[in-house]
């Protein structure tokens, strides 16, 4: 056809090169992006003339076992955005500081020389203080020197350190794997110095208590490979196109290779797209879905069908077939108790750490009997004996153990089974043998039987059982209809279909659970629910099984050596660990506007169900259960001085006159009035994150009460005639902290609120090292320009930092000194095993004993003169001790002075210690220790396992001995974790990670009471809270939440259930104010709201509405859309206050806030357990969550001119 | 027969999942530039949707792409002749509200604002203007059914639909969505082409890219109007229009293109097909029924000893050939026949296929509870979307070829089913080959190309020779010294 140009001829086409030379670069660097996404994905930074330009992904992947697609590519969106942060106006240039503090620095240093006399004479003056408080958040920076803040933060530390103690100081920087030494940079100073570090995963509610209940492990999950060996995958409450972006591929193929997709999303969410079935399951109700799933498999393929594969997996792997007493309720009924005590049987009366040993009924002998690889044995004096072989612990007899004691039964009693949602009970007949034990005749049954009656699955057994899937009774598929809008018969089939597919593939069923059904105040009870269904159909520890939890970067591979490092502990065991949701509870002060008890129970009647969650909390902290900081209301290096002085000699008299002066109430716990001046924390650190919006739950109540600015809560204090534990101040302070310093490359919500923000290097300008737990390679961070501007890495910060330090304690603090830590009963410690039963000492129930009825306390010496010193030098405290990591420990001398003799080196006070004075060589120190990233170590990991369990094991390791990850070698090119015993997941020969197939198939037990994985949970609180079994509760309801209180509908409102999925065009805020990323949304974070709502209040798509509750208010503009169920409003995770938020009318035409302005952090009791197995306290795995999805609103159309 | 080699390109869209990273993999390397900023090369738009430029799909409007007449093609916009009269008055071009007005924010308030009584905030104003502005148009504006009410519910696609169809698509039992990525289509009837009255607009020979002259174009704008999918962009800084380049600095370096490279949905795929010139005219002009079955007969089998004989007496390369021989392309569009070109009523003849997106299972809602049934996985009967919206997308209305790519998607799923799990009842696997005209050969081929493919079976990046085509203007020994030396200089305006 005539006019189709087709052009050959060159002259014509030389101008081809305009695009070419586009293209053309002059280096490409391998980094990647330090943000909490799971991604890790690896990325090509292309540099031209010196600039950052682009960035492509990497897709040089070492390949899994064939028949597995390959990673390639990954990196999303936001990722691919990144440069543009590079030399955006966002950029933090110069080190900056508040206009008027700075002023007021200037001043006090005319008039004093001594940096700390300067600091003393601002904040020890209350006018001073509150002019730079009021100022926080409100313009008026400038540009200062990297000395000056330096010196300023040095002097506020030391002195609050002197004035208050280290523990006053506190740090928070998120999720390590994403850039684990800039991590551990901050972390290792605030270790050294004795300051706090703050928890993470528990606060974003990412942490999933249900894990750690169930499994004894914070979270361990299947690489994303492993998806596609699935074939029957759920996903639930997660949108893998927006959180699992790189990953979802795999999701997509495995459809093709005939993996059936079920969709559980209240709305139609991106992932609903690739599903077979959408199901709508009404916002927080899925555990009811999976209730009356539980039930349609009890009874199909438990009792009208016997699956061999089910029922050999359940009495092998769970707690199913372990005996458990069961005590008098109310009148003839009788209600669940503890798990039976093997030292409550004659014959195991003798047993070491018989209170931690548990019985099964044995077909064969027809006897209970014990079990190995309960926690007993785990920390008995006779290693060898902690394993999953069926042998009696005393004489290692085989044992058969049976499920249920329904043949051979002594009787049939009722039990009490309550249904949270409806608010009833029934009675339930379970079968029981009666025993004759320590305390006389004691009815026992098993775990299954009891989850038989929790699932009312009848067997012909008496009791209120429903007859079919139509009864309205708890657990039918029937009665779930209310709760989660989904018809019974789709139900039953998806029931079918699921269990069906795990007895043909020996497990092959998994479900990919995130934040939006773990952000719920009872998530735990949603993930106990989903378990449930995996366990009872031997899906956990299987590839292409199991539950598949992603909701932060938690997985730090090398954690073992990382750790180390990040926490000083090659110099000192004094490290200060905090579970934030705790901190902030209390020291914003939230508790005091929290109504109380949220959890709907059957008997709140003495114990610890009717009481406010701060008198709980207080409780924990006395028992030893949470930590929390300051520890004490004095100075701890006072108090080592005051014991001294008052003549105690050796750390064991300091303590032991510590414990006396709290026994006799002479020394509080900070917890018991933290409002109290000198309880308060003075100094936040923040890097890597952005702690004062996009994680701070309860946001205005951080600028009321932290930072003493403005704020937009309306909520009323409610919590004095509630609160015991607590002294109750009538006046809240306001602005409790002295200085808030933040790292920061770009001017987010924490930067615009901090007193001085430090420029810090983008991951494209620093070395570092980046793991996930959604693939399992290690990759680095590196430099592809230097950092721009005056920005340094928060390696070299800190290490500034450190050096200002030093310099200024030569005159504060010459000498070393003692401190005085607390700290909770650690899981994987003999801690765990310390309190079988709930006692408090301070109510004289118990001796006040350290370490078991009471928190640990420890004397450890502060150097802060040699602070910069040890800092860049890995201490000897790891060659003298070994590598610590989840109860095992292995040795390391050699592999020390291998680095001494191979790697940079310090000399100071007369010895040689391998250098960390770069980044590089703390992440060649990493690897160099992990039985990750080292063969060898992993190979010695093993034989220490080895020996705990009686297993052979290294073998997983032999083969690959000799192989060792340099920091030069990830640059090249990513490289794949090794199987360690760190881990629980088999990766030799490129098969894919999958969690706990190490216990399945080398029976090495769980880390939890009875070694295996727990549906039943017998602690005093789990009991006392109705959940010991896995059960459904309802969303908290509005009236309940107490959001909205005092706020009323104004004009034409609607109340809604305000939900913050993550979101599209953001990680978190990271990205948010990225230009690409506002260009391809609509420039703002939007309220999402049903189209036939928005009718209702009068609002069209891209209007603007007002969002408020009690605790705050945000002005956005509405999206409509059909997609979001009606009575729902979403507002994606998480807007920054900087961009595009105009004033608020509603709340006095001030600045309107972020998502966080409308939450308020609550805790749950039950979470705060410890010192009780996998119920015990470590660092970002146990605690009580910050939730936040039981949050309601309301919603109108802004009125008025809109105004900024 | 004249045989051609185009660079082609199949997005499978069950795999595309609205990420949009191939939109900016390309904006920034390509479109970050002043007069540039509102262009996207490559955009990715929820369906049902407006897309962007909003309604480029609606031709009434537009006037863009070609008629069909007795005699020939005919470009919508306007003869060759009347063009020229209208060289200074072109009503067809999309305007900025259509795109979208660009914007960003006083960034630079946050750190620089005076202590005050409040918090500074960064306020969006437009990049046009400077000026404060009310954001009310993107490039991505109703994503994932934003604004279902204005813009999902006024998809021209959905005129094939009927009014009951069209109300239970925005119910939530119905509710859908799928996401449609879209670049230069690089067509073998380009009405860029036809419509430049510079003659600025060729399609390259060696490959078929499509590119705009930036030493050529005057501005006219023309093509704007002329291309029926909006992927021509008029660049108001350098009084140029730009276009997709199909990345050939990357591609004549073996590199994919960049959009194709950091697509993370792995649903692109690249490779040569060879197509018979002489056929286009034919293709552009059959009745929207024979349409996609026209653009099939036009691709050659480069196997075909025919084809190649007529290949390498134009001078196609062996390795050229090679490559279209191993292009996943051809496979896609020709031997499967998954693959469906865009709007091929449009008559441009666009040499970029789709395979159509998998839907979740519809569902009823009976006394207030959600109910679904039927099949195991997605069934033609009970999909969300009705054929005919599909149809109107990418068959001209043929719902028939819909619903063959279905049964073979389909049967690929219950054929692995089969082998990996084996819980297909008896007959159930031959009777879905059976249906879909497939065997399980075939099906495990599909397979293994939209599950399994590494990066280099997915992208079949043709050899570009390039020393041979620098040969025809400059010694390659030259060239290997002085290639990079000489000034840079930004383009300047042409008029």
């Amino acid at each position: 056809m005539r006019w189709i140009k087709e052009l050959t001829d060159p002259k014509a086409r030389r101008w081809e090169e305009f695009y070419r030379n586009r293209w053309q670069h002059d280096r490409v660097v391998r980094s990647t992006h330090g943000v909490n996404c799971t991604g890790g994905c690896s990325w090509l930074v292309y540099v031209k003339e010196g600039i950052v330009a682009w960035e492509m992904q990497a897709t040089d992947y070492p390949r899994l076992e064939a028949g597995l697609p390959p990673y390639e590519p990954r990196g999303c969106q936001r990722g691919i955005s990144f440069s543009w942060y590079l030399y955006s106006p966002l950029r933090i240039k110069h080190p900056t500081i508040r206009g008027s503090l700075l002023d007021l620095w200037r001043a006090a240093k005319e008039e004093h020389s001594d940096p700390l006399a300067a600091w003393g004479s601002i904040v020890e003056d209350s006018e001073k203080r509150r002019s730079y408080q009021q100022a926080r958040g409100k313009g008026g920076f400038r540009r200062t020197s990297w000395d000056e803040a330096l010196e300023i933060t040095a002097a506020s530390t030391l002195y609050t350190i002197k004035r208050y103690g280290p523990d006053r100081i506190v740090g928070f920087s998120p999720i390590p794997a994403m850039s684990m030494c800039s991590y551990a940079a901050g972390t290792r100073l605030l270790s050294l110095l004795g300051g706090v570090v703050l928890s993470f995963y528990d606060w974003y509610a990412d942490l999933p208590p249900a894990s750690p209940e169930t499994w004894g492990e914070k979270t361990d999950v299947a690489e994303s490979a492993d998806w596609y060996n699935s074939k029957y995958i759920v996903v639930m409450g997660t949108n893998l196109s927006m959180t699992r972006t790189p990953d979802v591929h795999f999701v997509a193929e495995a459809r093709t290779n005939g993996a059936k997709l079920v969709v559980l999303s209240p709305d139609f969410s991106q992932v609903s797209k690739y599903a077979d079935w959408w199901l709508p399951v009404t916002a927080g109700h899925d555990g009811a879905f999976w209730m009356a799933v539980n039930h349609v498999i009890l009874r199909e393929f438990y009792v009208e069908r016997h699956v061999p594969y089910f029922a050999d997996y359940l009495a092998r792997y769970s707690d199913a077939p372990f005996l458990v007493t069961l005590d008098r309720g109310d009148g003839e009924r009788y209600v669940p108790g503890r798990l039976l005590r093997a030292e409550s049987l004659p014959r195991y009366r003798r047993e070491e750490n018989g209170e931690w040993k548990f019985l099964v009924f044995d077909r064969l002998s027809g006897e209970p009997r014990m079990p190995g690889g309960s926690i007993g044995f785990r920390w008995q004096r006779e290693a060898g004996r902690w394993n999953l072989e069926m042998k009696d612990g005393l004489d290692g007899a085989e044992i058969e153990p049976l499920l249920s004691l329904l043949d051979g039964r002594d009787d049939v009693l009722p039990v009490s089974i309550t249904d949270y949602a409806g608010g009833t009970s029934v009675a339930r007949g379970v079968p029981v043998r009666y025993l004759e034990t320590a305390t006389g005749r004691t009815p026992v049954t098993t775990v299954f039987d009891l989850l038989m009656a929790n699932f009312g699955v009848g067997r012909g057994l008496s009791g209120d059982y429903p007859e079919d899937y139509n009864a309205a009774a708890p657990g039918t598929p029937a009665w779930q209809e209310e709760y989660t809008g989904v018809g019974r018969e789709t139900l039953i089939r998806f029931a079918r279909e699921w269990a069906g597919t795990a007895e043909r593939t020996r497990g092959k069923c998994t479900i990919i659970v995130g934040s939006g059904a773990n952000h719920w105040y009872h998530s735990n009870l949603t993930y106990r629910t989903g378990i449930t269904a995996l366990i009872l159909c031997g899906c956990v520890g299987v590839n292409g099984g199991g539950l598949n939890h992603y909701t932060g970067q938690e997985k730090v591979a090398p954690e073992a050596s990382w750790s180390l490092l990040a926490f000083a502990k090659d110099w000192t065991k004094g490290g200060r660990f905090q579970n934030t949701p705790s901190f902030h509870y209390v020291h914003s002060d939230q508790w005091r506007y929290d109504g109380g008890a949220a959890d709907p129970r059957p008997d709140p009647k003495g114990g610890p169900a009717g009481r406010h969650p701060m008198d709980l909390q207080v409780d924990a902290v006395r028992m030893g259960w949470l930590p929390f900081y300051p520890q004490f209301d004095r100075n701890p290096l006072e108090l080592v001085k005051e014991a001294e002085a008052a003549g105690a000699k050796g750390d064991e008299e300091i303590i032991r006159w510590v414990v006396e002066e709290l026994e006799k109430k002479r020394l509080r716990f900070a917890v018991e009035e933290p409002d109290a001046p000198e309880n308060w924390p003075r100094l936040w650190l923040i890097w890597r994150g952005n702690a004062l919006l996009s994680s701070a739950k309860g946001h205005e109540y951080f600028l009321r009460h932290y930072l003493g600015t403005h704020d937009s809560s309306i909520a009323d204090e409610c919590a004095a005639e509630q609160v015991e534990n607590a002294a109750w101040q009538d006046a809240a302070p306001r602005g409790k902290l002295d200085l808030v310093v933040d790292i920061n490359f770009r001017m987010d919500t924490s930067a615009l609120y901090s007193d001085i923000v430090l420029p810090t290097a983008t991951w494209y300008e620093k070395d570092d090292l980046n793991t996930t737990d959604l693939h399992s390679f290690i990759h680095p961070l590196s430099a592809a320009v230097p950092p721009c501007w005056e920005s340094r890495s928060d390696w070299e910060i800190f290490k500034a930092l450190a050096e200002k330090i030093s310099a200024l304690a030569r005159i504060h603090f010459p000498e070393p000194v003692r401190d005085i830590v607390a700290a909770p009963l650690l899981h994987d410690t003999p801690g765990e095993i310390a309190q079988s039963e709930v006692r408090g000492w301070h109510r004289g129930e118990c001796e006040a004993v350290p370490g078991t009825t009471m928190p640990r306390l420890a004397v450890v010496e502060r150097d802060f003169v040699h602070l910069l010193d040890r800092f860049v030098s890995l201490g000897e405290e790891v060659k003298r001790e070994g590598i610590e990591e989840r109860g095992l420990r292995w040795p390391v001398a050699d592999l020390y002075d291998e680095l001494l003799e191979s790697a940079p080196v310090r000399e100071w006070g007369g010895k040689r210690f391998p250098s960390l004075a770069e980044a590089v060589d703390a992440a060649n120190a990493i690897l160099h220790f992990a039985p990750e990233t080292n063969g060898e170590v992993a190979w010695r990991a093993f034989r220490s396992l080895e020996e705990k369990t009686g297993l052979t094991l290294a073998d997983l390791a032999s083969d690959y001995r000799g192989t060792r990850y340099r920091f030069s070698d990830l640059v090249s090119q990513p490289r794949r974790i090794l199987t360690s015993p760190c881990w629980s997941g088999v990766t030799n020969n490129g098969r894919p990670y999958a969690p706990y197939c190490l216990n399945v198939e080398r029976l090495v037990p769980w880390r939890t009471l009875t070694g295996r994985q727990h549906f039943y949970l017998d602690h005093g609180w789990y009991r006392a809270f109705g959940e010991h079994l896995p059960t459904f509760k309802t969303r908290i309801d509005t009236e309940e939440s107490g959001h909205l209180a005092k706020s009323r509908p104004v004009g034409k409102a609607l109340m809604l259930n305000c939900l913050t999925p993550h979101g599209k065009w953001h990680m978190h805020t990271t990205y948010y104010d990225n230009h690409r990323m506002l260009t391809l949304s609509r420039g703002i974070e939007p309220f999402w709201l049903n189209d036939r709502d928005a009718e209702e209040i009068g609002v069209k798509d891209n209007e603007w509405v007002e969002v408020y509750n009690d605790n705050g208010v945000v002005v956005t503009r509405a999206v409509v859309s059909a997609r979001i169920p009606r009575g729902v409003g979403i507002y994606y995770h998480a807007p920054e206050r900087t961009i595009s938020v105009p004033l608020s009318p509603l709340r006095g035409n001030r600045r309107a806030g972020g998502h966080n302005s409308l939450t308020r952090a609550r805790l749950k009791p039950v979470l705060m357990a410890g010192g009780y197995g996998q119920l015990s306290y470590a660092f970002n795995a146990w605690g009580p969550p910050g939730s936040d999805r039981d949050t309601y609103v309301y919603v109108h159309k802004l009125e008025g001119a809109l105004r900024y | 027969m004249k045989v051609r080699a185009q660079v082609s390109m199949v997005f499978n869209l069950d795999k595309c999942i609205g990420c949009h990273t191939c939109s900016i993999a390309c904006k920034n390397i390509w479109s970050d530039r002043r007069g540039a900023e509102y262009m996207w090369w490559n955009n990715v738009e929820t369906k049902p949707g407006t897309g962007y430029p909003t309604l480029w799909e609606d031709q009434e409007k537009y006037r863009g792409g070609w008629e069909r007449t007795d005699r020939e093609p005919r470009l919508r916009l306007h003869s060759r002749g009347g063009g020229l009269a209208k060289l200074f008055f072109n009503p067809r071009l999309p305007t900025i509200d259509d795109y979208y007005e660009p914007w960003s924010y006083r960034y630079g308030d946050l750190l620089s604002a005076p202590a005050g009584d409040d918090q500074p905030v960064a306020r969006p104003v437009s990049l046009v203007t400077g000026d404060p502005i009310n954001i009310e148009a993107g490039p991505n504006w109703d994503d994932d059914l934003g604004g279902s009410p204005v813009y999902g519910a006024h998809d021209p696609n959905l005129a094939a639909v009927s009014e009951a169809e069209r109300r239970q698509l925005f119910l939530l039992e119905r509710m859908v969505l799928f996401y449609l990525p879209r670049i230069c289509n690089h067509c073998a009837n380009p009405g860029c082409v036809a419509a430049c009255p510079s003659g600025a607009i060729y399609k390259r020979g060696e490959d078929g890219i499509v590119l705009v002259s930036q030493e050529k174009c005057r501005g006219w704008r023309m093509c704007v109007s002329g291309c029926p999918y909006k992927k021509v962009y008029y660049n108001w800084g350098s009084g140029k229009s730009e276009k997709c380049i199909l990345c050939y600095p990357r591609q004549e370096t073996g590199q994919a293109p960049a959009c194709f490279h950091s697509c993370v949905g792995r649903l692109r795929y690249l490779g040569v097909l060879l197509y018979d010139a002489e056929r286009i005219e034919r293709s552009a002009s059959r009745p929207d029924h024979d349409l996609v079955q026209a653009q099939r007969e036009m691709i050659l089998d480069p196997s075909d000893p025919e084809v190649v004989n007529k290949a390498a007496e134009e001078g196609i390369h062996p390795a050229v050939l090679a490559a279209a021989r191993n292009s996943p392309v051809y496979r896609f569009v020709k031997e499967w026949r998954l693959a469906l070109p865009l709007h091929p009523e449009f008559g441009t003849v666009p040499m970029l296929y789709y395979v159509p997106p998998l839907l979740p299972l519809a569902a009823d809602r009976e006394n207030g509870c959600y109910d679904l049934g039927g099949e195991f996985f997605t069934s033609l009967e009970q999909g969300r979307l009705p054929l005919r919206y599909l149809a109107s997308l990418f068959s001209a209305g043929n719902e028939e070829i819909i619903r063959a790519v279905y049964r073979k998607l389909t049967a690929v799923r219950v054929h692995r089913r089969a082998a990996t799990t084996g819980d297909v009842p008896a007959g159930e696997l031959e009777r879905f080959l059976a249906e879909a005209g497939t065997t399980p050969e075939e099906a495990e081929a599909i397979y293994h190309m939209t599950s399994l493919a590494g990066f280099d079976e997915r992208h079949a990046v043709p050899p570009f020779m390039r020393e041979m085509a620098m040969e025809m203007s400059v010694d390659p020994a030259d060239r290997k010294g002085e290639a990079g030396t000489g000034f840079l200089r930004p383009p300047k305006r042409g008029w």
